[in-house]
């Protein structure tokens, strides 16, 4: 199964809401992929498909071997859901 | 219900704040009193901020500066400072900041639901916005409290 990881800071608050959103998206777009949240020194050494974080932590992915995408704005659903659309 | 944790003396209305950091501060001062933090836990949001810049700056507007659960979190807890003016986070997509919602999280199921309550929050775009705009107690506690429209799958 493909895996979705979103990264933020410290892997509690900002990455934890965008990950309920992306399992909403998913269901929308009828995908099914393991979606789960962390922070940014965990994620280094965690394998997944693609990454969604907010633009400043997407900057200190940009060597790992997931797909990475930076969001400006966390909560924009849209950008979101076209990214996982496209890419997953 | 998000309005348990943001009760009326949780959520502060001001014209203007020096900074960010003032900000932050001014957010975290009901969480300080309730020993909801300790002071270490601003310590570690400006050392995050200085190390990864304001990744906790979600959407424009809005900021959700927090700390990890060791870093100083001492129960689970919420506050909202509003800022009429706004102020700049140094998140040139998102800045001008006037909603700043400190969140405390220990651990356990209670915070899953807590944070969770705010995803459907700041989700669904209208109540997101009727938020951003609100300019009383009032109205902020009418965002807050507005049961969200939007089915969960």
């Amino acid at each position: 199964m493909k895996k979705v990881l979103i990264v933020c800071g410290n892997g509690l608050g900002s990455s934890f809401i965008v990950e309920m959103n992306v399992k909403k998206i998913l269901a929308e777009l009828g995908k099914t992929a393991e979606v789960s949240h962390t922070d940014l020194t965990t994620a280094r050494s965690e394998t997944a498909d693609l990454i969604l974080s907010a633009q400043d932590i997407a900057d200190r992915l940009a060597d790992h071997s997931a797909q990475v995408f930076g969001l400006s704005n966390l909560l924009d659903n849209a950008r979101i859901k076209a990214i996982l659309a496209e890419h997953l | 219900m998000l309005a348990n944790w943001l009760t009326a003396g949780n959520i502060q209305l001001t014209e203007r704040v020096d900074d960010w950091q003032d900000a932050v501060r001014q957010a975290a001062a009901p969480l300080l009193a309730q020993q909801a933090i300790a002071p270490d836990y601003l310590q570690a949001i400006f050392h995050s901020h200085a190390q990864l810049g304001p990744y906790y700056v979600l959407a424009p507007g809005l900021a959700m500066p927090h700390a990890r659960p060791e870093e100083g979190a001492l129960k689970n807890g919420l506050s909202l400072l509003r800022i009429n003016q706004g102020v700049s986070f140094n998140s040139a997509e998102n800045d001008p900041v006037y909603v700043v919602i400190m969140l405390c999280a220990v651990s356990g199921e209670e915070h899953l639901n807590m944070i969770g309550e705010l995803a459907d929050l700041f989700s669904d775009e209208s109540r997101l916005q009727q938020l951003l705009s609100a300019t009383t107690l009032a109205a902020i506690q009418a965002a807050i409290s507005q049961p969200s429209v939007e089915k969960t799958p």
